[in-house]
């Protein structure tokens, strides 16, 4: 399975991803009912009443993130308001091998978030609190359930900014932008989110509180913050972050281009590029994805393009001005019939809607859609989209294309409708078939959403057995009992504690049910 | 086995059994004695292996952990005195056979060389297409593995990151022999555990890294420099604060202070078209002062270690790396000007990382009260102090890396990567 279903779609099964336990006998059950309840006292004991969900109606409300295709009803959902508080969890389901699932607001679209049957969700959405900004440091304490526009806000007064700004920066948490290192659209000059983080307050899954990192650079030691962000949740909990903040530039300039083809579009990128110039985004739509920007929010991009590119230049004036006059040039060389100068913010404003509202527009023009994210080397760009066309041809499934064309990260869209049937599973078909796409031209599975859940099955395509295995060593040093997260990101890890090497057919500990497989 | 060298010269080499060596050799084309240069910081290797390839380098590591050799990689041996000595040394792999630049896809901005690639020859590679890996040449002479390894990081940092942030994939192989990848040819990807996060700085302790992917930047048209003198901490302070916090958008924020501050300079690099870096000097110029001057020429100083990285043994400076929040810089200038000892201190004002050197010479316990004192200074504004280098009696006398969190965790992840604690055990932190 792959992709997210924008609408709660039955394409597919609702299944629980955690294998039934066949061999649990009584016995097990009970001790794990009694681990359950363990915790659940001790999380009564440290979290106020109002932080603990255990009313199956209310804990349904937590059983997906933004991946709606699958869901778990977790069996305990607690919201901390504290690093202590989520701590004391957190030792708790190490003491009774419980294992945890993190979640912040649940936007994530890799199910990522997707809770456990057999254990408990800590919601980190009441850690809300901006605890510094340091204009004199350019940085930014903030925890983990902070919004990440929120962090852009409080630092504009300073003349700052936070760089990192997927599209759901609206309302996505920094705790779950750290897990996913999910950067967006800027990520091409100002890098990703693990770029911007200089430190974190992590919470162990043996629940210990660690600093990582902090206010200034080169910590001495393992960069172990460098191995936890992007490690999706399964190495512990960022209950706070240290992060850089941006200069706000003197100058911005945006420009929409409108070509016939995405072939122009793709060709005005490369030469931008080779012209030395690093624009602040480069993003590209197709001509099916700029119908749903319109149906949507009517953002009046150009008539009749087959692609646009969104194009934003920022930094010092001069530069910004000198540059800009290179890029409609380059633009128009390779054939754009149209260019569209935002020259204040409202009409800045206006361009990003299109491109920023692109996923949940799709939902105006079909009935259900995957989200796909892979990553392509830029240069193969015009040959992955031909690619695409022609599978969405020969399968008849529409495929709307929404990218980060500066660094090759591709959204395309892959649409159905779930009341045809068949069309649930073609979709998934060809999504997949994008993904190996990309692998093949020597990209990756993921940009920015994540492996979680949903990808795991890819990852063998991307790394060998070796690769693996060898990720599984970062694991089994943070989380040897592997309760942090469990069963995602990697398909079927190792067992910590046995020594590398290849496997073959089922590990005898999980076959005479001694030990779980994660 | 070949070369140079014989037993009485090398007593370390009578540890070795002659099978040992028979499995290196069949592991690897180049295998010979260890002569004095080979010492790792004063500790004697019996043997030196130089494998052309990343599958010389497994075989080299499985024969390795068969006969129980304790391994140290070296790229171009430019650093191999930094850190502590290691607890013993077998077998030092000499990775400067792998010197080729692999790849460089310039329409992607990529490059891929192997790790005992001069940083050089990399540039050179890649200069063609007018860009550049954005990464200071701090040693002269190192390689890729080397800057890796050790985190070096120069003026550059402040616009474009260290290797931490260019680099996107790395090969690496396991103290058991196994290879293993991480990232990619991609600049967004976030699939798996960034491996390439834990090796960067790791001292050679975790995998031996044989091949690098980086992000390339362009290379920037115009460059000047503008540079002031300054007398006092608080000046220095004040006037790169300004810089820091302007719309000049600077390329680097140096400090030079020499000993006793005579001759203190600020620099700031401007880059970028013509146009731009005319009117950005125009603007530093303003905020620097009447006594601020351009220029086309690059500093003497710029991007240079504040000692000799030519000295050996007895004759090294004690080499330090100061890290603080940028609003510590006035703190840590006046506290090096208030040691007891001749500090010269050089680096980037504009990131909070600066290098410093006490002179060759000093006597330890004068360089040990100088590093606490200095120490806690960084420590005051949330960052650390490195001992980088030292002569060995300094070393023995000073902590080198000083207090840090998480130990427990980082020694928990070589226990995973390096169970036997075969690759330079005893160099890193808590000797690790």
């Amino acid at each position: 399975m792959s992709g997210t279903h924008g609408t709660t779609s039955s394409a597919g099964p609702t299944t629980d991803p955690v294998p039934p336990e066949a061999t649990a006998a009584t016995g097990e059950a009970g001790a794990r009912q009694d681990a359950l309840d363990a915790v659940t006292r001790r999380a009564r004991e440290v979290i106020p009443e109002e932080g603990i969900i255990t009313d199956h109606q209310r804990l349904r409300t937590y059983e997906c993130d933004g991946l709606a295709h699958y869901k778990v009803t977790p069996a305990l959902v607690v919201i901390p308001e504290t690093t202590e508080q989520l701590a004391a969890v957190v030792r708790a389901c190490a003491e009774h091998e419980l294992p945890f699932v993190a979640r912040g607001s649940g936007t994530g679209l890799s199910g990522g978030a997707l809770p456990r049957a057999d254990g408990i969700l800590i919601v980190t959405s009441r850690m809300r609190a901006i605890r510094e900004v340091r204009r004199e440091d350019q940085r930014a304490v903030v925890e983990p359930g902070v919004i990440n526009l929120d962090v852009t806000r409080a630092a504009t007064p300073y003349g700052y900014y936070y760089a990192p700004d997927p599209s759901s920066q609206q309302i996505c948490s920094i705790g779950g932008n750290l897990a996913e290192n999910s950067g967006g659209a800027h990520c091409l000059k100002y890098g990703f989110t693990t770029n911007h983080v200089l430190g974190a307050e992590l919470v162990t899954p043996d629940g210990d509180v660690v600093e990582l990192g902090g206010m200034a650079p080169d910590a001495p030691g393992y960069d172990l913050l460098g191995a936890v962000v992007g490690s999706e949740g399964t190495l512990g909990i960022v209950t706070a972050a240290t992060v850089r903040l941006v200069r706000v530039p003197e100058e911005v300039r945006t420009l929409l281009a409108g070509f016939e083809s995405t072939d122009h579009a793709g060709a005005a990128t490369s030469a931008i590029i080779s012209a030395g110039i690093v624009p602040a985004a480069i993003e590209m739509m197709d001509a099916l994805a700029i119908e749903a920007a319109e149906a949507a929010v009517h953002c009046n991009y150009p008539a009749g393009a087959g692609a646009v590119l969104v194009i934003e230049l920022d930094g010092a004036a001069v530069e910004v001005e000198h540059e800009f006059g290179e890029v409609e040039r380059l633009c128009r060389e390779n054939h754009a019939f149209e260019l569209r100068v935002a020259t204040d913010p409202a009409e800045r404003a206006l361009i990003w809607k299109g491109r920023k509202s692109a996923f949940a527009a799709v939902g105006r023009i079909s009935p259900d859609y995957i989200v796909q994210d892979g990553v392509i080397p830029r240069t193969a760009l015009p040959e992955v989209l031909r690619a695409i066309a022609e599978l969405s041809e020969s399968s008849g499934v529409r495929v709307a294309n929404v990218f980060h064309a500066g660094d090759g990260n591709l959204h395309p869209l892959v649409l159905f409708d779930d009341a045809v049937e068949g069309a649930g599973a073609a979709a998934e078909k060809v999504s997949g078939a994008i993904l190996d796409l990309c692998i093949n031209h020597g990209g990756s599975i993921t940009g920015e959403h994540g492996v979680g859940i949903d990808k795991a099955a890819y990852m063998p395509r991307m790394f060998n057995d070796d690769d693996l295995d060898t990720m599984q060593l970062v694991r089994c040093a943070f989380d040897p009992q592997n309760i942090s997260n469990p069963g995602k990101v990697f398909p079927t890890p190792r067992l910590c504690g046995e020594r590398p090497g290849r496997r073959k057919g089922a590990h005898p500990l999980q076959e005479s049910g001694l030990a779980e497989v994660f | 086995m070949s070369g140079p060298g014989t037993p009485e010269s090398h007593p370390a080499r009578g540890g070795l059994d002659g099978t040992a060596a028979t499995a290196l050799e069949s592991a690897c084309q180049e295998v010979r004695e260890a002569l004095p240069e080979d010492a790792v910081d004063g500790v004697a290797p019996a043997l030196v292996a130089r494998p052309g390839s990343t599958a010389e380098v497994a075989e080299v590591l499985r024969a390795a952990q068969a006969h129980d050799l304790v391994v140290v990689p070296r790229g171009r041996g430019t650093k191999m005195t930094w850190g502590r000595p290691p607890r013993r040394v077998d077998l030092v792999l000499d990775l400067s056979a792998m010197n080729q630049v692999l790849d460089h896809a310039s329409g992607d901005l990529i490059v891929e060389a192997q790790a005992g690639t001069p940083l050089r020859d990399v540039q050179d590679a890649v200069a063609g297409a007018r860009q550049r890996l954005a990464l200071d040449e701090l040693v002269p002479g190192a390689s890729v593995g080397g800057a890796l390894a050790t985190a070096t990081s120069g003026p550059g940092r402040m616009a474009t990151g260290t290797m931490r942030d260019l680099l996107i994939g790395v090969t690496a192989v396991r103290a058991d022999g196994v290879v293993a990848k991480a990232g990619g040819r991609v600049v967004k990807n976030v699939a798996g555990y960034d491996l390439g996060k834990l090796v960067h700085g790791s001292f050679g302790t975790l995998m031996v890294v044989t091949e690098a992917l980086f992000r390339l930047h362009p290379l920037p048209a115009a460059r000047r420099f503008v540079s002031v003198g300054v007398d006092s901490p608080e000046q220095a302070h004040r006037l790169a604060q300004s810089v820091i916090h302007s719309q000049v958008v600077a390329g680097g924020v140096e400090v030079d202070v020499p000993p006793h501050g005579e001759g203190a300079t600020l620099t700031v690099l401007l880059d970028g078209i013509e146009a731009g870096v005319a009117g950005r000097t125009a603007a530093t110029l303003a905020l620097l002062g009447d006594a601020a001057t351009a220029s086309d020429d690059v500093p003497d100083t710029w991007g240079r270690l504040p000692w000799s990285t030519d000295a050996r043994g007895d004759e090294r400076a004690t080499a330090l790396k100061l890290a603080f929040a940028l609003s510590g810089l006035e703190d840590v200038l006046r506290t090096a000007r208030s040691a007891g000892l001749p500090v010269h201190l050089r680096g980037s004002a504009g990131v909070g990382v600066v290098y410093g050197a006490l002179p060759a010479g000093t006597e330890p316990q004068a360089a040990a009260a100088t590093v606490d004192l200095l120490r806690a200074a960084c420590l005051r504004h949330g960052g650390s102090l490195v001992v980088l280098d030292a002569p060995a009696a300094v070393k023995a006398a000073v902590d080198p890396w000083g207090p840090l969190p998480a130990l427990d965790l980082m020694r928990r992840v070589k226990d995973q990567f390096d169970p036997d604690h075969r690759l330079a055990p005893g160099r890193f932190v808590g000797g690790i």
